[in-house]
């Protein structure tokens, strides 16, 4: 059954989104991270805990574990893949804008906190590195 | 396709409904192009036009501050305020309406009780008894007080089916100097006892305090009935306007508490190092009130009575049956919460593997507002094993017709995620 009415949704959750929610990847936990941090939308309860491997400066490993809504768990996921291998100063300047060029669609003011909750962990967990190694 | 039989209502008629429909004029919102489903009024109702034109009314012809003016305006809207507390009094079985106290909120007046009755009453080792099944505003609070007098909390568990667990009962009264518990689930939909707990309380020596939150607004509710000490609910839920609710209390108990907020109102004589305080209502009433909110919320008293509180609740029923009916019928979804013996228009569930807030959202596209998440409830929510649900909840203003568009926004949320 076709369905014009609903091509906004369409657009929203296609299907390398609902795979990346599905199939999450790098899915998990790092034993011995360099850097990690949790944090959850309070108001949701949508959770992300991220775990960084970091070798000079690079993010040679990364892994993702959280529960939350299709968009939360896929950006993380699409966040994950594109961080590997990044250095950290490429990494420090990724900002909104890519996380919603990852999704793929302009997102409305109330999903939006879900499509960043990745971002946010990650930062957070390389600010947490920071001001403990400040030689970073 | 099966022809879907639509249900005959309870309680009321089609034109019934289809009359009140027009004094709601958000129903005429086209939200995204789409008729407006409203099915989240166990969050906050919407408002009759009644009850925004005399808010409005107010306003304009006799807005003044109340109890010192001795100005016409002044002695009107004292009246008003006064008239609102007496009728909201009679709306829920007390003759006496200083047991009426005004506050912003169900969460501010179990705050006061907490804070007026609980640190003047308890002490390192009592008990405080909860339910596993409370609202965060029934839970919190309580977890303060525990923490700053050395109270201990105590919970009684829910079962499987959504219902309260009642068989140790006596045994977790025991020592217990306060029960708080809810009259309805926010999130399960679950009636409890009320009279029976609170009876029970009673007997064991323990004050009573019903959130009545989603009681109020949508069943008969007499307080000289129910038997309790306390009772909270929030005027936003029941036709009202938000910033305003109500703490009942019987007038001994609250006689015998010392005020929650000070300050200008609540106050007899006040000296330079001390002061003496007003009696109830008005000690805990301090500072400028609500005074338009509570001019709104006696009109949505005056609403809630005209249709009649009983026909609202067997509407009510008959629609949630109907949607339970409907919605166990849809492959993967599933539904949370006691059978429909036990439990008002509030409906939990779960579709397939889409996360609640992702099922809000498609819904939304097509008009459907429910509710999706944790319903200030997370203890709960871990002891179902879900993450978050989407709530959808029915009141007067509902119609078969919204229960059969929530169904199909359902299936297209299927079809999007691909669920057969």
């Amino acid at each position: 059954m076709t369905d014009n009415t609903f091509t906004g949704m369409d657009e929203l959750y296609r299907d390398f989104i609902l795979d990346h929610y599905r199939n999450p990847r790098n899915a998990g936990t790092l034993d011995n991270p360099d850097a990690t941090f949790e944090d959850l939308n309070p108001l949701c309860g949508d959770k992300i805990r991220m775990d960084l491997k970091i070798d000079d400066g690079v993010v040679t490993d990364v892994k993702f574990k959280g529960r939350g809504c299709a968009i939360s768990q896929a950006s993380a996921s699409l966040l994950t893949e594109q961080i590997k291998g990044k250095s950290l100063a490429e990494i420090n300047k990724l900002g909104k804008e890519d996380v919603l060029a990852n999704v793929g669609i302009n997102i409305s003011a109330a999903r939006l906190k879900c499509a960043l909750l990745g971002l946010k962990v990650l930062k957070s967990a390389l600010a947490l590195k920071y001001v403990e190694e400040p030689d970073l | 396709m099966s022809a879907i039989v639509k249900p005959q209502t309870q309680g009321l008629t089609q034109a019934d409904v289809a009359r009140i429909r027009a004094n709601f004029p958000i129903l005429a919102e086209r939200p995204h192009g789409k008729q407006l489903v409203f099915l989240d009024s166990a969050a906050s109702s919407q408002k009759p036009v009644q009850v925004i034109e005399a808010m409005d009314d107010y306003y304009r012809r006799y807005h003044a501050n109340i109890h010192r003016g001795v100005y016409h305006i002044s002695e009107l809207a004292t009246e008003a305020y006064e008239e609102a507390r007496a009728s909201i009094a009679r709306f829920i079985g007390t003759p006496c309406a200083a047991e009426c106290i005004y506050v912003r909120n169900a969460t501010e007046g179990l705050n006061l009780v907490a804070y007026s009755w609980g640190r003047s009453n308890l002490k390192r080792g009592d008990a405080i008894l909860l339910t596993e099944m409370e609202h965060h505003s029934n839970l919190v609070p309580w977890q303060v007080l525990a923490q700053q007098t050395g109270a201990q909390l105590r919970f009684v568990p829910v079962a499987d089916d959504g219902r309260l667990d009642l068989h140790d009962l006596d045994n977790l009264l025991d020592g217990v100097r306060l029960f708080a518990f809810t009259a309805v689930s926010n999130t399960l939909g679950t009636i409890n006892p009320v009279r029976d707990l609170a009876a029970r309380a009673r007997a064991a020596g323990a004050v009573s305090v019903v959130d009545a939150c989603q009681a109020v607004p949508r069943m008969p509710v007499d307080v000289t009935e129910w038997g309790a000490d306390f009772i909270a609910f929030s005027g936003h839920k029941m036709l009202g306007p938000t910033g305003i609710g109500i703490l009942w209390g019987r007038k001994a108990l609250l006689d015998a508490m010392p005020p929650f907020l000070t300050g200008g109102g609540m106050i007899g004589v006040v000296e330079l190092t001390k002061s003496t305080y007003a009696d109830v209502p008005a000690r805990f009433e301090a500072g400028t009130p609500a005074i338009a909110e509570a001019v709104g919320l006696a009109a949505a008293v005056r609403y809630l009575e005209a249709v009649g509180m009983e026909r609202i609740h067997q509407y009510e029923l008959s629609l949630a049956g109907y949607a339970l009916e409907r919605l166990a019928q849809v492959p993967a979804v599933k539904l949370y919460g006691p059978p429909m013996s036990d439990r008002t228009g509030v409906i939990s569930m779960t579709v397939g593997d889409i996360h609640a807030h992702d099922l809000a959202s498609i819904l939304d596209s097509e008009g459907v507002c429910v509710r999706a998440g944790h319903h200030c409830n997370q203890p709960l929510m871990e002891k179902l094993g879900v993450p978050a649900t989407a709530r959808a909840s029915f009141y007067l203003y509902n119609t078969p017709d919204e229960v059969d568009a929530l169904v199909s926004a359902i299936e297209k949320a299927k079809r999007i995620f691909k669920i057969a």
